[in-house]
């Protein structure tokens, strides 16, 4: 456990040195940018708006850095044969994929921190400059908590998408990684497609490979409750339960593969 | 010779990375002023399905729909500002049937999309129709909304001149939970005595204070008051006007002359500040053509030729 720590905390500090960390700077003109020029672009809702815009940047600038940096966790090593060091240790090529993935989790978890504290401070600025009549009209609080369960599923969804970059990168190249693991994460999009696909087409075995795909696919839409929670919407906890069992259950499913792959790997 | 003699120094190519830079955007200046774009783009729905944008947003719906929203706002407000070429406002509902599809909860979307819809040309394009089905649309995601059966009410009452309808929309309104109490009383004066100035002041009197929580909506119905009062002002100045000309008024006639007269106190003017119009030879009041207030609502004024 030890020694995926501090694989975990060398990951971290490697993202930290490539200037991951930059994409706040971008997110933080954005919100700031958003906020100034939302009153000038639209008429009312505006607080929607920004509460719309803060989550899809998480979720953006969250997805970019989970596949742009987790394509490179193993395949980098493998590009720049840092891996024959890493592999000489006395130090397992599970821990290595575990202590990456936790260090990339770590680095997102910084990340979609900074950037809630980013949302909750332009909202808390906007709140002050209303007045309390027009608040009142609001369908739920600019400073709305239930934020954070919409943050915290998009967190998991990034851990997720983690997890596929690291199963790619396990044995492809960065650039293929990044091809493979981004149309999965559209795919993943769809599953509700997938599963009503059977409503568009007759043939069984085209229902029965939908079916199959909606089941193997990752299933993204347990994670999305953004819309819900911009409108007031409850998110039951039961339902946040089972998202979270999910990614819970699909990361190790992956993590599982990636150590499998990258144990069976030949670096000679 | 050491490393850092042959790195240019920064002291040089900040500066010149300024000047580059402008010198690019000068160059831009040049190019419209030498060769300036003369053909207006027509607006273009690049997606039209809301099925289909709604698959390409991902799971970014939400910001789809704002985003769309923000467009229906510019299409209209642009449209509407137009000062060459008719004034088509072809894209408004294409535009909105998007926002509310990708976010069916988007009810400024539904409120003012309606105001704007139904709001007769120029100012707008006149389809009470579509505005209606944009609120019904709205109703089906949010049954609960008493907004949007008011907002129904008025479209039929104000642009269709449906009075039965209209009351019957603000009699559904009021059985809601939450609607305000005088909902049904507004719809008892509504099925008494509607289509008059009195009536329609009822009804943007109970928009504009049941918009506290909305600038824009309360803007709006106190601009629409300001019209009904500028149509009752344009009537009283007639009857003065009338007055004195037929105790021989001498031609032409201006508002001086009727100062000097004694009969006003000073110019009169509308609630956006501009000055009445009185025709010189005809003794016609309106409304200035210059007034913000204009478009009027022309089923509310009293027909005079100028």
């Amino acid at each position: 456990m030890k020694t995926i720590a501090r694989i975990a905390l060398n990951a971290f500090r490697e993202s930290v040195r490539d200037k991951v960390l930059y994409n706040l700077v971008a997110f933080a003109v954005l919100m700031i940018g958003a906020s100034l020029l939302i009153g000038q672009l639209t008429a009312g809702q505006e607080v929607k708006i920004i509460k719309d815009l803060g989550l899809a940047s998480v979720s953006v600038f969250g997805t970019f850095i989970a596949i742009f940096i987790g394509i490179g966790l193993v395949s980098k090593e493998v590009e720049r044969r840092s891996v024959y060091a890493l592999v000489a240790k006395p130090i397992s090529r599970a821990q290595l994929v575990l202590g990456k993935y936790a260090g990339l989790a770590l680095t997102l978890a910084v990340n979609v921190a900074v950037m809630t504290l980013a949302i909750y401070a332009v909202l808390a600025w906007w709140q002050a400059q209303t007045p309390p009549d027009v608040r009142a009209g609001w369908e739920a609080p600019a400073l709305d908590p239930a934020l954070l369960t919409a943050i915290g599923l998009i967190y998991l969804e990034l851990l997720v998408i983690v997890a596929i970059a690291i199963v790619f990168s396990c044995f492809s190249s960065a650039l293929l990684s990044a091809a493979f693991t981004f149309g999965l994460v559209i795919a993943g999009h769809f599953s509700q497609d997938l599963r009503n696909f059977n409503q568009v087409v007759d043939s069984p075995a085209a229902q029965a490979v939908a079916r199959a795909l909606y089941y193997l696919l990752p299933n993204l839409s347990f994670f999305d409750v953004k819309a819900r929670v911009v409108h007031g919407e409850a998110v039951g906890a039961g339902e946040i339960g089972l998202a979270a069992a999910y990614a819970c259950v699909y990361v190790s499913a992956l993590l599982t593969l990636a150590v499998w792959v990258f144990s069976r790997r030949d670096f000679k | 010779m050491p490393a850092n003699r042959l790195r240019p120094p920064v002291t040089v190519l900040a500066p010149l990375f300024v000047v580059l830079y402008a010198a690019s955007g000068g160059l831009s200046a040049l190019r419209d002023t030498v060769a300036p774009r003369d053909v207006v783009r027509e607006s273009v729905l690049y997606l039209p399905s809301p099925a289909v944008v709604s698959r390409l947003a991902l799971s970014y719906d939400a910001l789809a729909a704002d985003l769309y929203w923000i467009r229906a706002i510019q299409h209209f407000g642009d449209t509407r500002l137009a000062t060459s070429g008719p004034r088509r406002y072809e894209l408004l509902y294409p535009l909105l049937n998007l926002t509310t599809a990708l976010d069916p909860k988007f009810n400024i979307a539904y409120r003012f999309g309606a105001i704007f819809l139904s709001e007769a040309p120029p100012g707008g394009p006149g389809r009470p129709d579509l505005a209606i089905e944009l609120l019904k649309r709205g109703l089906e995601a949010r049954p609960d909304r008493w907004q949007y059966m008011q907002d129904i009410g008025m479209v039929e009452y104000m642009n269709r001149h449906d009075y039965r309808a209209a009351a019957d929309w603000f009699e559904r309104a009021s059985d809601l939970p939450g609607a305000p109490w005088w909902l049904r009383s507004l719809a008892a004066n509504t099925r008494a005595a509607g289509g008059d100035r009195a009536g329609a002041r009822a009804l943007w009197t109970a928009l504009r204070d049941g918009a506290a929580d909305n600038e824009w909506l309360r803007n709006d119905a106190t601009r629409r008051l300001q019209q009904l009062d500028a149509l009752d002002a344009v009537d009283a100045l007639q009857r003065i006007v009338d007055g004195w000309v037929a105790r021989g008024a001498q031609k032409p006639y201006t508002w001086e002359a009727l100062v000097r007269a004694g009969l006003l106190r000073g110019r009169p003017a509308d609630a956006s500040g501009t000055t009445f119009f009185l025709g010189p030879y005809t003794g016609t009041v309106d409304v200035g053509d210059e007034s913000s207030l204009r478009p009027l609502p022309a089923d509310l004024a009293t027909p005079r030729s100028r």
